[in-house]
């Protein structure tokens, strides 16, 4: 706390907590620094190097081959594309369903409410929720990957309650110049609510990019696959030593080197990186918001 | 007013507000559909649990076992292994991992250069954000035989490589590691936030009456955030049997299948893989239901210990 009271012993105190989180921090980024590092090495500098940072000779060919083979190349675009889609849905479901439940006068708003609260507490599991899908007959279907996420409830209630919030006076206006509650929503609610949109459409963004298990249970055509299932199969399939070969699919290219391996994991975390400043910036508030109400 | 006419009355004003609000029912329509076909349709699933589910005679049609699911299940030798293995993991994640965000988050607190403690806090954040996939990968990159770097600084410092990936002891430190590595920095956001309410003043008191810093850390510090960390043991009790399962899944390899199975992937695999439906469903119910009582347990001991639980 407050310099001047500082004794002795807090001195020593203060140097080991300095040193042990300046620790920590390195632990966390020094992985990743590796890997970017070495993405860009050549193969025969990966093997006589045992650990470095900044290549010696800045080579590309890795991620030359990664943009060129077929299979990386497509699962990237269907990362893309269900990422962009699925936030799509996901702001069109959220933000919808939120600005009635946010409506005092709305009769039925308690028991929806309940409805989402209780799904919270208690879920159907792997196997219903599967046979829920293949009933759609959404197997093996970009769908299924959108469509059973596309509301998360806490997110729902965090926004809900943002709304809420909002002046009541100006919905009163518009409504009174004689907009409907769609037009409220679209040119009031929403243009006021620019941040927490961003926010949510951030937080389930991310979740698009990184999901894996979705795709593992309900896609298993492979041409479909999102970068995270090519990701296990390029790093953790092809370990030789793991004696998982069996589960390799045929269409699986030769066992990559290590540089691909590295240049995959970085086109794997990138986006991530690159929205990590501007989600930084709000998860803090976001998780507060979350946090007092529970 | 007579019961039926204020009945009557009750449902003119209902259809009145349906009409004026028939626009909010439009929005909430696809949300409602959400929750009930993807949430409530599966729930409403778990009853094959207690079938002989076949899918092309559906639910209504399968014939009734009763608990011959759960016995089967009890009875085979499977079951210790996964009760086993899946407490073990919880009990390491509430004693190594369950602590650590809250020290973390003490050792940050004493921190006096806002730069510092913003810089740390940026840098541990990063992978929370990051797929279990991508961590995965990257601990098979460190550790692999083929020239890894922490395979080879293991073998350099213990003078004997070992191959941590597929050794079946070093299966669970490494899941808890993974897990520190991955969630303690986001863990300690909750506790900051907590800590961030102290009043300033309670410290200066202490300070005059001659605490010293691990004085004001026991007596002013914990205490301010022992509620936050009642509520997240009591959350994280019911989810004592989830172990994680893309992690698991991923880690696992036929090397070291022998103490890394647990119930989550075991479901997935007699499930998915093997079609087992109705027995699969039997098994993820057992394990939601002790969750749930696990749960109802820990928030009754927080009330009796008096604090206020989580509902």
């Amino acid at each position: 706390m407050n310099k001047r009271f500082n004794t002795p012993g807090g001195r020593v105190f203060d140097a080991f907590n300095y040193v042990f989180l300046g620790l920590f921090g390195l632990v966390t980024v020094l992985p990743f620094l590796y890997i970017i590092g070495n993405s860009f090495a050549t193969e025969a500098e990966i093997t006589a190097r045992s650990f470095f940072l900044i290549p010696k000779e800045f080579s590309m060919s890795a991620y030359q081959y990664i943009f060129s083979s077929s299979t990386i190349f497509r699962s990237i675009g269907n990362s893309i594309f269900i990422t962009v889609a699925g936030t799509f849905v996901n702001l069109l479901f959220t933000l919808t369903m939120a600005y009635p439940l946010s409506r005092k006068d709305f009769w039925g708003r308690n028991v929806v409410m309940n409805l989402v609260i209780f799904s919270m507490l208690f879920g159907g599991g792997m196997i219903p929720t599967y046979l829920v899908i293949r009933g759609l007959g959404l197997l093996d279907s970009y769908w299924a990957l959108i469509l059973p996420g596309a509301i998360g409830a806490f997110n729902l209630i965090v926004v809900k309650n943002f709304f809420q919030e909002l002046p009541a006076g100006l919905e009163e206006a518009a409504r009174i110049d004689g907009c409907t509650d769609i037009g409220v929503l679209w040119r009031i609610v929403l243009p006021l609510s620019k941040p927490v949109i961003a926010t949510f459409a951030l937080f389930y963004a991310v979740g698009h990019w990184n999901n894996f298990f979705s795709a593992l249970l309900y896609l298993t055509d492979s041409a479909k696959w999102p970068l995270q299932i090519m990701l296990r199969q390029i790093v953790l399939l092809s370990q030789g030593t793991v004696g998982d070969m069996a589960n390799l699919d045929q269409n699986f290219v030769q066992p990559p080197e290590q540089a691909i391996k590295m240049a995959v994991i970085v086109v794997g975390t990138i986006p991530i990186l690159i929205v990590y400043p501007f989600l930084q910036k709000h998860f803090a508030k976001g998780v507060l918001l979350g946090s007092i109400k529970g | 007013m007579t019961k039926a006419e204020a009945k009557q009355k009750a449902r003119k004003r209902w259809l009145a507000q349906l009409k004026r609000n028939k626009w909010l029912y439009v929005l909430l329509a696809p949300g409602l559909l959400y929750f009930l076909i993807f949430k409530y349709a599966p729930m409403w699933g778990v009853i094959i649990a207690f079938q002989d589910y076949q899918p092309f005679l559906g639910i209504r049609d399968s014939q009734w076992v009763g608990f011959d699911n759960f016995t089967t299940f009890f009875q085979n030798p499977d079951f210790f292994r996964l009760l086993r293995n899946t407490l073990i993991l919880a009990v390491y994640d509430l004693i190594f991992f369950f602590p650590a965000p809250i020290l973390v988050a003490l050792l940050l607190n004493e921190v006096t250069k806002s730069w510092f403690k913003r810089t740390i806090q940026t840098l541990v954040y990063v992978p929370h954000f990051v797929s279990m996939v991508i961590i995965a990968s990257i601990t098979y990159v460190f550790l692999t035989p083929n020239g890894g770097v922490l395979y080879e600084l293991i073998a350099q410092v213990t003078g004997r490589p070992v191959d941590v990936l597929s050794n079946p002891d070093s299966f669970r430190p490494l899941i808890i590691i993974q897990m520190l590595w991955k969630e303690v920095g986001w863990g300690t956001i909750i506790f900051l936030a907590a800590l961030a309410g102290v009043d300033m003043e309670q410290y200066e008191a202490a300070i005059v009456d001659g605490a010293g810093r691990m004085r004001r850390i026991w007596h002013i510090t914990l205490p301010a955030i022992r509620n936050t960390i009642i509520i997240l043991l009591i959350l994280r009790l019911g989810n004592f049997m989830d172990t994680g399962f893309e992690q698991i899944y991923l880690m696992t390899n036929s090397l070291n299948r022998e103490v890394a199975d647990v119930f989550d992937t075991y479901v997935y695999q007699v499930g998915i893989t093997q079609g087992a439906f109705s027995y699969s469903t039997a098994v993820g119910l057992f394990k939601s239901l002790i969750g749930i009582v696990l749960i109802l347990g820990a928030n009754k001991l927080a009330k009796k210990f008096g604090h206020s639980g989580i509902y």
